[in-house]
């Protein structure tokens, strides 16, 4: 292996599966980079190296007794801080859970370690997965590693930064409203979003459930559908997973789009989009039609209700979801003086919880509230059937939906904190995936140069539920014909 | 123009067991005025007679036999608590009950 940072998931799987490298050489050498790079980028929350070399030579040991290496054998792979490995220090990023460690594995992480992959460590987030900037973080802010003044995009800022600057080639992150696609698209890789149900959400840190999904950061499609692969299907533990079968997804990979409908929303992608964003997702369509694909023009008429609708209902979930942290069962107690009980369960959340945390809760115990319920969360909910009925209907005449994944380029480090609203904006195209169901990727789709900074364009594409084999096809053919670079240039 | 006033917001965050300070409360006040008010633009939606999406759930769900299955013993399942007993299984909380 010439140049292991580089190395896909599957080379090193191919690498150690053959026993030309061993899984602790390869944890050893992600583990040096971690160091090197993290202080100037803060990816990372937890790091124990120890403890990584150790599973990764319980891998050797498996491999060295014959056992079959599994999809993944030695893949050195990051874990976003809102999903439970046991013993390992889990805090989504809040203060309110500093201390936690889980009793038990996420369903994904015993099916990735079941597949030989080894985890390295915890990255950094937005509080609770609540943010489009990693700004939320109770641990500070991420830096995008194409342009350090800059965010990396939120949720799983951490999963998209770590992924970008080779410190892994693999990381987990969750999407609630956009929280993998768009810091893949911040940060120059891709992000996959599943759909909902796909994948089991057992130990994962809820924060609105009918909208959570656990997905993949890779930096190519190949090495996203290789862990999809791993982490579908049904979950005892979780009654929303759903029992669809999961298809041969690297077998989807054909590279070929001939005949496929793209549809695009000319509409809703027309307006309120920066001119780099923009130009750059014309190339890309222009790159699918000349493989053959074919653009057809679909209306998603609801589409631009997404954000009011996502925020209603999001929040809604949230505050209901937020409920358990009471200084009670785990994570942060008051120690203030503390008049009873109920006095207790207020210090406590009042001092473990950030501001955007806080702010949302306020807003979905207001919607929830009586007198405001009809008005605000049933009628989101009634958009939502609208919108679900928008893409069923654009469906019928695409095979795949193309928009941008972001209106705009990552931006300014503290540029947008003052005002929840526009930050919220800003989400336009990848909350609608969510609150439709729909499985929806975002992969590389050029760059955008400003104030001197190149900076990463993510392109997006969503599918029918279900529908990965088609929505990885496409990506991972536009990924090859685009072969944008997807490591950042050392800072 | 949806007005929030500080009154309001303390009402929501006494439900939502939040003690704010008087800083996050005119905050809080303006931010989720703001916010609320860009959400009316969904009642320009007609929705007569639309259903509402609560969950994405397929019509069968994972139901699974009831059945006992190995979980946590009582001492895992504390140990994360503050203050809590861990050698009895025990959270401990303020005295509810009595003084």
């Amino acid at each position: 292996m010439a140049d292991r940072a580089a190395a896909s998931a599957r080379a090193i799987r191919d690498d150690v599966t053959a026993k030309r490298a061993s899984a602790v050489e390869v944890c050893r050498d992600a583990l040096q980079r971690i160091e090197a790079s993290n202080p100037a980028l803060n990816s990372f929350l937890l790091v124990d190296p120890e403890d990584a070399l150790a599973r990764a030579a319980k891998v050797d040991a498996r491999i060295a007794a014959g056992e079959a290496p599994g999809a993944l054998a030695g893949v050195p792979v990051a874990i976003k801080d809102n999903l439970c490995v046991r013993g390992m220090k889990t805090t989504a990023a809040s203060k309110i859970l500093e201390t936690y460690r889980p009793p038990y594995d996420a369903t994904v992480i015993q099916r990735l370690e079941a597949a030989g992959a080894v985890i390295v460590g915890k990255t950094n987030c937005d509080e609770f997965a609540m943010g489009s900037s990693n700004e939320n973080s109770a641990f500070g802010p991420v830096r995008n590693p194409w342009a350090l003044s800059r965010t990396p995009g939120g949720s799983s800022g951490g999963s998209a930064a770590a992924v970008a600057a080779a410190q892994v080639p693999l990381a987990l992150g969750s999407d609630t409203g956009g929280s993998i696609r768009q810091p893949a698209s911040f940060c120059g890789v891709v992000g996959l979003k599943p759909t909902y149900g796909r994948v089991s959400r057992y130990g994962l840190l809820a924060f609105a459930s009918s909208l959570d999904q656990i997905g993949p950061f890779a930096r190519t499609v190949e090495d996203a559908a290789l862990t999809l692969g791993v982490i579908a299907g049904p979950d005892r533990a979780d009654a929303t997973s759903s029992r669809e079968p999961v298809p041969d997804l690297m077998a989807a990979l054909t590279g070929d789009v001939k005949g496929l409908r793209v549809g695009v929303p000319r509409t809703f992608v027309s307006e309120g989009v920066d001119e780099g964003v923009k130009a750059a997702f014309d190339a890309a369509l222009a790159v699918l039609e000349r493989a053959g694909a074919r653009l057809v023009d679909i209306e998603l008429p609801h589409a631009p209700y997404g954000v009011p609708a996502y925020y209603l209902v999001c929040t809604a979930e949230a505050s209901s979801n937020l409920a358990r942290y009471d200084g009670v069962k785990y994570g942060y107690r008051s120690k203030a003086a503390a008049d009873g009980l109920q006095a207790m369960y207020t210090h406590s959340r009042s001092e473990g919880f950030g501001a955007e945390v806080k702010r949302r809760i306020m807003l979905g115990t207001y919607v929830l509230s009586a007198g405001y319920y009809d008005a605000f969360y049933l009628k989101a909910q009634q958009v939502r059937t609208l919108l679900r009925r928008d893409y069923d209907r654009a469906f019928e005449a695409a095979d795949v939906i193309a928009m941008p994944t972001s209106p705009i380029p990552p931006f300014g480090l503290g540029e947008k904190t003052d005002d929840p609203l526009q930050m919220y904006l800003a989400d336009i195209f990848t909350v609608s995936a969510n609150l439709a169901g729909v499985p929806a990727i975002s992969v590389p789709g050029g760059f955008v140069e400003h104030d001197g900074d190149r900076l990463p364009i993510g392109f997006q594409l969503a599918a029918r539920p279900f529908d990965e084999p088609t929505l990885l096809r496409a990506a991972d053919a536009y990924q090859r014909l685009a072969a944008w670079p997807t490591i950042a240039p050392p800072s | 123009m949806s007005a929030l006033t500080i009154a309001d917001v303390e009402r929501i965050a006494a439900l939502a067991h939040l003690d704010l300070t008087a800083d996050e409360k005119t905050r809080f006040a303006r931010q989720l005025a703001d916010i609320l008010d860009y959400a009316q633009q969904l009642q320009r939606v007609n929705t007569e007679g639309v259903p509402a999406t609560a969950h994405m759930h397929a019509a069968a769900g994972m139901e699974r036999d009831d059945a006992l299955q190995p979980s946590l013993s009582p001492q895992q399942a504390v140990a994360n608590a503050p203050d809590a007993a861990v050698d009895a299984g025990l959270f401990r909380v303020p005295r509810v009950i009595g003084g």
